[in-house]
Formats: C-alpha cells, sequence, structure tokens
C-alpha cells in the first residue's frame, strides 16, 4: 500500500477498494515503527488524522468525492495547521499551536488530504542539512549516517522511505530541491507568487515559496494544481490561471530544446558529471535537443543570497520578541532584557548568524554595499536567465554538487554548507520554478537531475519530467529502511 | 568588521552574545563577508536593482473590513495576558 503513488491510491480510494481510514491506520503504523530511524517526523497528528479520515470516508460512502479524498499527507512544520503545534523546527515556537491554517494547508484540506503528521526541518527553514533542528538530525532513508539535506529534510526523508505518499516543503534557496536529490524523491519549487505564502513562516520573503515532495512527476503535478492560486492574503500570489498539471504533464511529449549552463559543469564531481551526462544521452535519444548556454553570474547567486536572506530574516524573525507568542524567557529585569533573554534562549546558532548578518548587512552605513549590490547582482543573474529563455525551452543540470554528505561533516563550516545550494539559489533569486528528480545513485546515495523553467512554466518542466520517468526508472528505486 | 561591531550589531539585533563567543562569531561572519564580497567581481553600476523577482508592482485591496481580529484565539498561546493585554516587565518607573 505504501509502495503505490498518489495517483494510484486517489484511484483506490475512489473504488472503494480501500478506506481513507484503513489508509492513515498503515501510514501512523510505518511512522510509528520506522521513524524512530529517521526522525523525519516532529508531531505526529493521529487523533487529527482518524478524525479526518472518518469525515471523508463518509463523504466517499455518501458519492461526495473530494479531488485528493482520503490520501495521506506530511505537512513541513514550517505551515501554519489550525489546533496543531507548529515549530518551524526551534524551541522558539516549541509549544506554539496556530490559531489559524495557512493557505497552504487549507486547500489541500479543502481538497480531502489527511494531514497524518508535521515533518522535522533545520530551524526556522536556516539549514542545508537538516542539522539545525531543535528536535534532532533527520538521519538519510538510503544510509542513516547520512543528511537527507534541508531545509524540508524530513519532508524528503519521510516520502523517501514511503512513511508517506507526499508531503509539502518550502524553497528559499534550494530547500525542496537539495533534500529531493539527496534522498531521491521528486520536489518541485514553483514560480514566485504561484503559491500563497500565507500562514508559511517566513524566512526571506522575496525569495520563500511553497511546493510539495513525492515518488513521481505525475504526483507533483496533481498537487501542484491544488495548491497553485491567487490568495488575497498574499499580495505577492499571481492572479495567473493555473492550468491541470497533470493533464498537461500526461499530454504527448513534444520536443524541447534544452540548455546546459556550462557554468554548471565546471569543477564538477567526475561521478555526477558522469552520470549527468549519462541521462542527456538518453534524453537525447527521446525527443530532446541539447544546446550549452552560459549563466556566468549564477556562480555569483550564494553571494547575492547571503546577503539577501540574511537581510530579510533579521527583519522576518525580529516578531519573535518573548511577548505575545513563542518562548518568554523567565526573569527578565525590563522590557529590552526579556527581548535578548528571549531570543537568545529561543533561538538556535545558525539563526543567530543569520539575524547578525542581515542586521549588519541593512544597517547604517551599509545598505548600499550590501543589499542593494545584491538585488543588482539579482536583476544580472535575472537577465541572463531571460536571455536564455530566449533560445531555450527549459534548462537541465545537477541540483546538487554531490550527493548526500555525513552528519556533522559540514556542520562547523557554514561556507561549505552554504555552497551545497550553489545550483539552486539562483532560481530563487530570480523568482524562477524548479525541479529535481532522482537521476542516478553514487555510492549507493541518490542524485538529482533539476529542471529550471520560465516564470509559470510548471507544465513544461512536469512535462519533460514525466517523460523522463516513462523512460527511466530511477523514480521506483527505495532504499532498505522502508522494507518491502 | 571587529569586536566592537559584533556587540553594536547584537544589540541592534536584541540577541545576546556571551564575551568567549565573540571571537568565533567574529570569524564566522568574517569569512560569510569574503564570500559575499565576491559580489564586487562584477560592475553593477548601471543596474537597476530588483524591486521584484517578476517586475510586479505591490497590489492594494480595497479598503474593506472583511476578516476581525480574534483577540481571545490569538491570545491564546500566551499565558502572560490580562483582559486582552500582553503583560511585560513594568516599562515606565
Amino acid at each position: 500500500m505504501h509502495n503505490k503513488t498518489v495517483s494510484e491510491l486517489k484511484k483506490d480510494l475512489k473504488n472503494k477498494k480501500i478506506s481513507s481510514v484503513e489508509l492513515t491506520n498503515h501510514f501512523v503504523d510505518r511512522i510509528k515503527s520506522i521513524d524512530s530511524q529517521l526522525n523525519s517526523f516532529i508531531s505526529l497528528t493521529e487523533e487529527y488524522a482518524i478524525a479526518q479520515a472518518k469525515k471523508i470516508d463518509l463523504e466517499i460512502s455518501k458519492g461526495k468525492i473530494r479531488p485528493l479524498a482520503g490520501i495521506p499527507l506530511a505537512q513541513k512544520d514550517i505551515f501554519c495547521t489550525k489546533g496543531l503545534r507548529t515549530t518551524c523546527g526551534s524551541k522558539m515556537l516549541e509549544n506554539f499551536i496556530s490559531p489559524y491554517d495557512a493557505t497552504v494547508v487549507e486547500k489541500l484540506n479543502d481538497a480531502g488530504m489527511v494531514i497524518i503528521g508535521k515533518t522535522n526541518m533545520d530551524e526556522f527553514a536556516m539549514g542545508s542539512s537538516n542539522e539545525t533542528s531543535y528536535f534532532g538530525d533527520v538521519k538519510n532513508p538510503w544510509n542513516t549516517e547520512y543528511v537527507p539535506g534541508g531545509s524540508s529534510g524530513g519532508s524528503a526523508a519521510s516520502v523517501a522511505a514511503r512513511l508517506i505518499p507526499c508531503s509539502t516543503g518550502t524553497d528559499t534557496g534550494g530547500s525542496i530541491r537539495q533534500p529531493a536529490s539527496l534522498t531521491g524523491v521528486c520536489g518541485i519549487k514553483p514560480t514566485y507568487g504561484r503559491v500563497s505564502r500565507y500562514g508559511m513562516i517566513a524566512f526571506a520573503s522575496s525569495l520563500d515559496q511553497a511546493g510539495v515532495f513525492t515518488r513521481t512527476a505525475e504526483d507533483c503535478a496533481i498537487l501542484l494544481t491544488h495548491i497553485s492560486g491567487y490568495d488575497p492574503k498574499d499580495s505577492t500570489s499571481s492572479r495567473k490561471n493555473v492550468p491541470d498539471y497533470e493533464k498537461e504533464c500526461k499530454q504527448k511529449f513534444t520536443s524541447m530544446t534544452i540548455g546546459i549552463p556550462v557554468e554548471f559543469l565546471e569543477d564538477l564531481d567526475d561521478t555526477v558529471k558522469e552520470v549527468f551526462e549519462e541521462n542527456i544521452k538518453v534524453l537525447e535519444k527521446n525527443g530532446c535537443k541539447f544546446k550549452k548556454i552560459s549563466l556566468k553570474s549564477s556562480k555569483l547567486g550564494v553571494s547575492a543570497y547571503q546577503v539577501v536572506a540574511p537581510a530579510e530574516c533579521s527583519s522576518n524573525l525580529s516578531r519573535f520578541d518573548g511577548v505575545r507568542f513563542g518562548h518568554r524567557a523567565n526573569n527578565a529585569k525590563n522590557i529590552d532584557d526579556l527581548y535578548k533573554k528571549s531570543r537568545s534562549e529561543g533561538f538556535g546558532q545558525e539563526v543567530k548568524r543569520r539575524i547578525l548578518i542581515g542586521t549588519y548587512a541593512l544597517s547604517a552605513g551599509y545598505y548600499d554595499a550590501y543589499y542593494l549590490k545584491a538585488q543588482k547582482i539579482r536583476q544580472v543573474i535575472s537577465n541572463e536567465f531571460a536571455a536564455a529563455f530566449k533560445e531555450v525551452d527549459l534548462i537541465l543540470g545537477p541540483t546538487a554538487p554531490d550527493c548526500a554528505f555525513k552528519i556533522g561533516e559540514k556542520v562547523n563550516d557554514p561556507i561549505a554548507m552554504y555552497l551545497s545550494d550553489v545550483f539552486t539559489v539562483s532560481t530563487n533569486l530570480a523568482g524562477l520554478p524548479a525541479m529535481s528528480l532522482p537521476m542516478g545513485f553514487k555510492n549507493s546515495l541518490p542524485l538529482g537531475l533539476q529542471i529550471i523553467g520560465n516564470h509559470f512554466d510548471e507544465a513544461k518542466i512536469l512535462s519533460l519530467a514525466h517523460h523522463y520517468q516513462q523512460i527511466t526508472d530511477w523514480h521506483t528505486k527505495k532504499p532498505k529502511v522502508s522494507g518491502d | 568588521m571587529n569586536k566592537e561591531t559584533i556587540i553594536k550589531i547584537s544589540d541592534l539585533a536584541k540577541i545576546d552574545i556571551k564575551d568567549d563567543q565573540i571571537d568565533d562569531i567574529l570569524t564566522s561572519l568574517e569569512k560569510i563577508l569574503n564570500l559575499v564580497d565576491e559580489m564586487n567581481s562584477v560592475d553593477t553600476d548601471s543596474v537597476t536593482p530588483m524591486s521584484h523577482p517578476l517586475n510586479l508592482k505591490q497590489e492594494l485591496r480595497k479598503d474593506i473590513v472583511e476578516a476581525s481580529n480574534e483577540r481571545e484565539l490569538f491570545q491564546k498561546n500566551n499565558k502572560h495576558t490580562d483582559n486582552g493585554y500582553y503583560i511585560v516587565p513594568k516599562i515606565i518607573d
């Protein structure tokens, strides 16, 4: 049952081959028996899930079938879920019960999905290895001595281990695509504005975007259709019509011209390069034309990101002051002491580091040298992508420079950690959609293929991804920990 | 960047840093700033800074009251409240 895709489960539920309660119990049992090895969940919402599943089963018996009726889902613990604990991986929100639902949560609930739990993540989504979570490291299902990537590490690991058929994630600099790559699942980050950010705890508002993890491109398409769309509660959400991505991605594949940025292959690890080039050959035989392109400023993406993201985080996280919600320190002498003690006790080391860098970049006298310069670099990167998309339909490259690294290996070297996002940050800076899907292995650890599209070209990305999965079987491989 | 800068920005950010942590923080922030300085390899004098990834303008909604403030619900997360107010240490002597 746990090896079935969302698309298959949809049919089984509709045809009453299985009930939502049975399905919920099955996945809850799996999480209880397997997740002690992975730590991919912060909260299991069993009671809530069973109540939701019973409601859905009753509806199905009466012939009312919502589009995703009864399908189990895990929400990244960055999404506010009404009446449920929402921690954002931080001590700051350890006991925070959200008074409302994020729009993504509301939409998936309305579609009939059943929330089984909230997944582990880097604290406030700041990290690329899931080692900054207050609730402990998440382990990579392919080898538990390795990281699953981050920040949506729990969402990725749980899907890879078949603890859940799909999950939500957020991506500010690669936080969906990099863990998808490192755990061998599919993860899509849509165009900035495609999905509402309302109720998604903010890290860097001009870069953050919600997306999903699944095992197939088709499933990504199904879920993306349901979370996309304009939301009056998020003024940056787009009014563009939402296509039926499932239908679009399954249409007959037409030939595409695909750009390969030469910069992505320079200094690339030999095995990653070999695997990537092997995949180009496969696609070449199956209707794709390839063209070398140049994105010469993309390498500056990490530098610009390290200004924009911390600057926006220092502003966004100023709301955590110990007064209205979140951790409050005891025995504060005065109001300033209350702010400082609450923040110092509530935030972990990486979050503090980013707040400090951001505060510095925005402080008097430094704005032009850092934030303004970074916003100019963003424009340069964006212009290069725009020029490339005049010549090609999509851009292809590896998602991450290497396979998963060992837990602890980079935790004391922030620069090495930040560079693991070298191929993913530029798309966030330019607001572009991109997806990672499994393309092979290195040392028995998965590698991801990244497809980048022009603004609102999610359907094109998903079409290529679906086509790729019809001619390859990397997405069907599963880690030992998932059992039969 | 020096120790004084760290003390100043940590005060601005309302984050307490212990004296024995300053050196470590200074080293890691300097490393990050070195990475950031790579931006200077590109001349951007004639570039207009990005204001929105899709070049969209900020949308404004009509000034109509839609949702009301659910104070009691929001304050359920906090035991330091009284009659709709938040209790904080004394501010004015």
